[in-house]
């Protein structure tokens, strides 16, 4: 049987699952999911077969959604999805990530929590928290919010974090302790314009291809890593703005790295000309890529976890906006189609590969 | 012993959709701890961690919106239902 492609978009209202073959061609989407509660990742364990959808109603509190049933029934939990008595309330699922058969939700307030059971029940990974700096932590626009979860490739044992406007944070010891991993990034919101930690990065990505090769979005820039987070260079020049959200690194190739720049102020892409932004050499030079994306009138923008790619040779990249488009590209950025209009404002893009 | 209606957005949440139940309970908290019973979760989606009530959820007691501390006479209606500043 050929592969199923799934696109799990996360939304203000709900989620939403489309579906195509292996070609990518035509996307059919179903109703939405998660009975129209903000979802800011939805995601799928390719392995197990089971779909995630973390988020948080105003009503109803954060909690995590889980389908064994590639989406057709739901369960949402959030037992042990709190720092107990005398902490702060979680406000929202914000990140899911998985590592060593485990499911990891990032929070807001900003912490990891830890599922040895797909999602029913949730530990708090609490040597996080417990950094001498997270008295410091601030929260920028969007919240204090773990947005980004990095697990080493092949060490269980290591996993990176990233915290908005906290910085990037690693663990060498499955999460009991961790150290910072801001040398070279920029804060100019601070004093020092070098701290230690208190940077806000917007998007951490690890390269597939290349372990130890880490990327990052940041609010002052885009940098990039190749010594597992111990020290960034910048590679921003040649971008249009230092600011923007999701980041995706090729799947295949290490130096390939695709970016979405926005207005500092309006936060959407720069002179309403849509636009998608590609290196193919770590970062040196940059290539804009506008084919088939609007390029009148087109103040749209892309959160942090809306954008992603799937794993085909060339590989497909996708991503949605904040006014419910949704934007493929089958050719690594070279070409755009529109594949949706008139969602819910987009939180995350993902895409899960179901083998026939 | 009270009665406990639950709006449609909450039931869903759950396996048979329960819309209202009978349960004993002498106090607000405590009718919280028997819904968790009987409906694992179901008080992660009321109260904060702390027992309180969540913001945007408004339970009335024979009429008169109550907070997690109120008291509960035997027969008391209780009514939990989503505020409209939730959303």
């Amino acid at each position: 049987m050929a592969a199923k492609v799934l696109l799990l978009v996360g939304t203000k209202k709900g989620a939403f699952i489309l579906e195509s073959d292996a070609d990518r061609g035509r996307w059919g989407m179903r109703d939405p999911v998660c009975d129209a509660w903000p979802i800011n990742h939805f995601t799928a364990d390719t392995e197990s077969g089971y779909l995630y959808a973390g988020g948080g109603s105003e009503w109803y509190g954060p909690a995590v959604w889980r389908s064994g049933d590639l989406g057709k029934t739901w369960q949402q939990s959030s037992e042990g999805l709190n720092y107990g008595e005398g902490g702060p309330d979680v406000k929202t699922v914000w990140s899911l990530g998985r590592s060593n058969g485990h499911l990891y939700a990032g929070v807001e307030p900003a912490g990891l929590f830890v599922s040895a059971d797909r999602g029913a029940s949730w530990e708090h990974v609490q040597g996080l928290r417990e950094h001498p700096s997270s008295s410091e932590w601030m929260p920028g626009g969007g919240g204090l919010c773990l947005h980004s979860i990095v697990p080493h490739p092949t060490d269980a044992r290591q996993m990176w974090v990233a915290i908005s406007a906290a910085g990037t944070f690693h663990t060498e010891d499955g999460g009991a302790s961790w150290t910072t991993r801001n040398r070279g990034v920029r804060a100019e919101f601070q004093p020092e314009k070098y701290p230690e930690f208190g940077q806000c990065v917007h998007n951490l990505q690890a390269a597939p291809a290349q372990p130890g090769r880490l990327y990052q979005q940041n609010h002052c820039g885009v940098y990039r890593s190749d010594d597992a987070g111990a020290t960034w260079i910048e590679i921003t020049e040649g971008l249009p703005s230092d600011f923007g959200f999701p980041m995706i690194v090729h799947p295949g190739d290490a130096d390939t790295v695709f970016v979405i720049p926005l207005d500092d102020l309006g936060r959407y892409m720069p002179k309403g000309q849509a636009a998608v932004w590609r290196t193919r050499n770590a970062g040196k030079t940059w290539e804009c890529m506008t084919q088939g994306l609007p390029q009148q009138n087109a103040y749209l923008g892309v959160l942090r976890q809306a954008a992603t790619s799937d794993t085909f040779d060339p590989a497909g990249i996708y991503f949605g906006t904040g006014t419910g488009q949704l934007f493929a590209s089958r050719d690594e950025g070279d070409s755009w189609q529109q594949i949706a209009d008139y969602l819910p404002p987009i939180l995350s893009v993902e895409v899960a590969v179901i083998e026939g | 012993m009270v009665e406990v209606y639950l709006p449609d957005s909450l039931a869903r949440l759950f396996p048979g959709r329960p819309r209202r139940a009978t349960l004993p309970a002498g106090c607000v908290a405590e009718l919280m701890w028997q819904l968790d019973a009987t409906w694992p979760g179901m008080r992660d989606r009321l109260c904060l961690s702390n027992g309180a009530i969540r913001r945007h959820i408004n339970v009335f007691v024979d009429g008169d919106r109550a907070t997690h501390e109120a008291e509960l006479r035997p027969g008391a209606v209780v009514q939990i239902i989503p505020a409209i500043s939730g959303g």
